[in-house]
């Protein structure tokens, strides 16, 4: 499993030293080995049961650092590897070879990869705010790379705020290691069970409003749409598939971890994250109603459906809310990677970006139109798709608890995203006037758009081993 | 109260002063040192907090280091962009919200 | 308004952060972990005979290969962010500058060199002669001796990412054995010195890249 960060972190490193925009080959040959390995990881977990762990440096916790691929860590990795190899295909046929926005990108993805699975694998929190920074950084570099002003003063605010997140984080780091004398998440544990001042709490929130602005869950949220709707298509989909879900994994990992006995003894804290995650679905989807660009759509939706994800917090002390929010974590990020991939392939052919401009896409990019609506479909959650899976379960850990109005959210939410999904296909089914010329796109792009679209309705039908993967503990 | 005790309260007026900065000021480079307050705030209370008796630990220092490294990339980054921004709009703020 | 309302916020969180800071805290062995009793019990299979070099580059050595990272990573986000079509123009500079500048800038590697070597047992290490080196060539830049970075030659990128890839090999080399960066104790110290070394020369150029790409100049008219 080490090997999930030191490959990605030696690609990188070569395709920076090979001629810029070189590296493509290196760089899907490593995700491909990553790929394999992550299947291999989660097998193994799976399997066995139980956590695999690796002291670093030999030493352990708490001297050393510890790595730990437990279910979720197993799960989170596995999702990595499936968006990012169909991605960087995607991206080699994307950029052109003289593309200055493309010269840098196999290092920088390279590197934002690495900081993923070093995030997931980690348990130690300082370790963590490493990582936490690597991600941030690439993925700004990334949406500023060979842009324009425009480009430029959207990574900056997008810089900003992850800059800020880090920043709360790290002061959390610090009391939590001025309160214990150990940042490593195992020892942590029963340290805080035992004893927790008024500094710990502190800690908790910091870390806590740090990790919802880069997560950007409402009123956080302010960043993300120019810098998701801004970036080139491939950037876009790595932002919003993956990056953002990074974050939350770490909230949820120490809600559930360290700071479980805080939130036992004040139970209606989980409320708060939940609350927020019902206005992000409506504002995010309202927005997404509104919105003329497409790209800006696509982005408005991933904060609705970012929502999703914190309405399993009241519900963590029950049963299969866990495996609800990692079942939306895959539909979400396996489909808006497919969204904005198709939408790429949309914006290359027509030459703009403008919903009202995809009248008659279905005669002349019939495949990339249906995987955009099969991603569609996952993101309404009509069955069969992960979608569908992952509302069913939420739905159903809401009911075993007896929170009926989260059921109403979900399903409301559901009936807003079918409001903005049908705006563009509707457009898209428009027969358009013959004269109307379409730029020639290659076929790779359509496929991989196809691949990731199916990937996250299929999902759903072998969506029990994942949850099954998802319940080993740590 | 100890020496590190008062590091860190220092550190805590600091990072609130930094954040507060981050936050108000439209100046992109006056952001960015603001940005390094912030940042200068939280080693000093890892630093400070963790000196218990007046006796140094050296993990937290070496943190403070890689920290510091980090904040380094951080803020050339930044400058970077900020440089970027100056040579194709002319302006050292940020353009207003257009969404 | 909103200056009054952040200010006061962030006042009432400085007050609130110092009222729990002057809460007595726990000691151990009540509660909490003292690890500086554990870094000195294994100062000894550590290699060097310094505490923190001991835990940047052994017991937590794997922050700092991801922190090399990072800073390989912004030196790359900034010639991604745009190439500035360049015109270095000359300046005018002291002759008296440029002299003590070609006389400090030699004097300026060999400290270099002394505080690598000084890492093992006292304050010094990778990053501070890396820091120096890159000193000598903005210092170098400044006066005019040393034109600015334009787009990095493959020479200088493998100089760029000697260091982190050293690093890499390795830890992965270790990994084969072991544990990732686990270094046996007979060779560690000179493994760590062989990881300094390649990291001080990558870092210099990297601060130094970080200066000197940053610093080429957009011309007057663009």
């Amino acid at each position: 499993m080490i090997w999930l960060i030191l490959l990605p972190l030696l690609w990188a490193s070569l395709a920076f030293v090979l001629e810029p925009g070189r590296g493509k080959w290196l760089a899907i040959t490593g995700l491909a080995m990553q790929t394999w390995l992550a299947f291999d990881l989660a097998q193994k977990v799976g399997a066995g049961g139980s956590a695999i762990f690796h002291a670093v440096g030999g030493w352990g916790a708490p001297l050393g650092i510890d790595l730990t691929a437990d279910g979720l860590s197993a799960a989170m990795l596995l999702l990595t590897q499936c968006v990012a190899l169909p991605l960087a295909v995607y991206a080699s046929a994307y950029y052109k070879r003289d593309d200055a926005a493309g010269a840098y990108f196999w290092p920088l993805a390279g590197f934002l990869i690495a900081g993923l699975n070093a995030l997931f694998l980690s348990a130690d929190l300082f370790n963590i705010y490493i990582t936490l920074e690597l991600v941030g950084l690439a993925a700004v570099g990334l949406v500023a790379a060979g842009g324009g002003a425009q480009q430029v003063a959207t990574a900056l605010r997008y810089l900003f705020a992850t800059l800020v997140g880090s920043g709360l984080y790290l002061l959390g780091v610090a009391l939590i290691y001025g309160a214990y004398g150990t940042v490593s998440i195992a020892v942590l544990t029963p340290l805080v069970t035992s004893e927790a001042p008024r500094l710990v709490w502190i800690a908790g929130g910091l870390m806590l409003v740090g990790l919802l602005l880069k997560t950007a869950l409402f009123p956080f949220h302010f960043w993300l749409p120019p810098a998701h709707g801004g970036a080139p298509a491939p950037v876009s989909a790595l932002l919003s598939a993956l990056v953002v879900k990074a974050s939350f994994y770490l909230i949820l990992r120490l809600w559930i971890g360290p700071f479980a006995p805080l939130i036992a003894v004040a139970e209606w804290l989980a409320w708060g994250p939940a609350a927020l995650g019902t206005l992000a679905i409506f504002w995010g989807s309202w927005r997404a109603i509104r919105a003329e660009r497409l790209k800006m759509l696509i982005a408005y939706s991933t904060v609705a459906q970012l929502g999703y994800l914190f309405l399993i917090f009241p519900l963590l002390t029950g049963h299969g809310a866990i495996q609800a929010g990692v079942m939306q974590a895959f539909a979400h990020g396996l489909a808006k990677a497919g969204m904005f991939v198709a939408a790429g392939v949309f914006i290359k052919a027509t030459g703009q970006d403008k919903v009202s401009g995809l009248a008659g896409v279905v005669e002349r990019l019939p495949i990339t139109l249906f995987a955009f609506g099969l991603s569609c479909m996952t993101l309404m959650g009509l069955p069969p798709s992960s979608g569908f899976l992952a509302k069913w379960l939420l739905i159903e850990a809401a009911l075993d608890r007896g929170y009926w109005w989260l059921v109403v959210v979900v399903l409301a939410g559901g009936l807003l995203a079918a409001v903005y999904v049908f705006r563009v296909l509707r457009q898209a089914f428009l027969l358009a006037p013959a004269s109307t010329p379409l730029a020639a796109v290659p076929r790779t792009l359509e496929w991989t758009a196809f691949a990731l679209a199916t990937a996250s309705v299929l999902l759903g039908l072998r969506g029990v081993e994942l949850v099954q993967l998802v319940g080993v503990p740590a | 109260m100890s020496s590190g005790l008062l590091f860190a309260c220092v550190g805590a007026l600091l990072f609130a002063m930094g954040i507060a900065g981050v936050i108000l000021i439209g100046h992109l480079l006056r952001r960015i040192l603001a940005f390094n307050v912030m940042g200068s705030g939280a080693f000093l209370i890892l630093v400070g907090l963790a000196q218990r008796n007046d006796v140094p630990d050296p993990v937290p220092q070496a943190m403070v280091l890689t920290g510091i490294v980090v904040t380094v990339a951080a803020t050339a980054l930044a400058l970077a962009l900020v440089r970027r921004l100056f040579a194709l709009t002319g302006k050292l703020e940020l353009p207003a919200d257009e969404t | 308004m909103k200056r009054f309302v952040v200010g006061s916020g962030a006042l009432a969180f400085a007050f609130l952060l110092i009222g729990a800071l002057l809460e007595p805290l726990m000691e151990p062995p009540s509660g909490g972990v003292d690890l500086r009793t554990a870094v000195a019990a294994n100062m000894t299979a550590s290699g060097v005979e310094h505490p923190v070099t001991a835990v940047l580059l052994n017991f937590r050595g794997y922050d700092t290969l991801l922190e090399i990272a990072v800073l390989l990573l912004a030196l790359i986000v900034i010639l991604a962010s745009g190439i500035d079509t360049a015109s270095d123009r000359p300046r005018a500079v002291n002759p008296i500058l440029q002299t003590l500048a070609r006389l400090a800038a030699p004097l300026m590697v060999v400290v270099a060199v002394y505080l690598l070597w000084a890492g093992a047992f006292r304050p010094g290490g990778a990053f501070q002669a890396g820091a120096v080196l890159a000193a000598a060539a903005v210092l170098l830049h400044l006066t005019g001796l040393l034109p600015s970075w334009q787009v990095p030659t493959l020479t200088l990128r493998w100089g760029l990412t000697a260091g982190f890839l050293i690093f890499l090999a390795v830890a992965a080399g270790l990994l084969t054995q072991g544990a990732l960066l686990q270094y046996p104790p007979a060779q560690a110290g000179m493994l760590i010195l062989l990881i300094e070394a390649g990291l001080t020369l990558s870092l210099g150029l990297i601060l130094a890249g970080l200066f000197l790409f940053l610093s080429r100049d957009p011309g007057d008219d663009s």
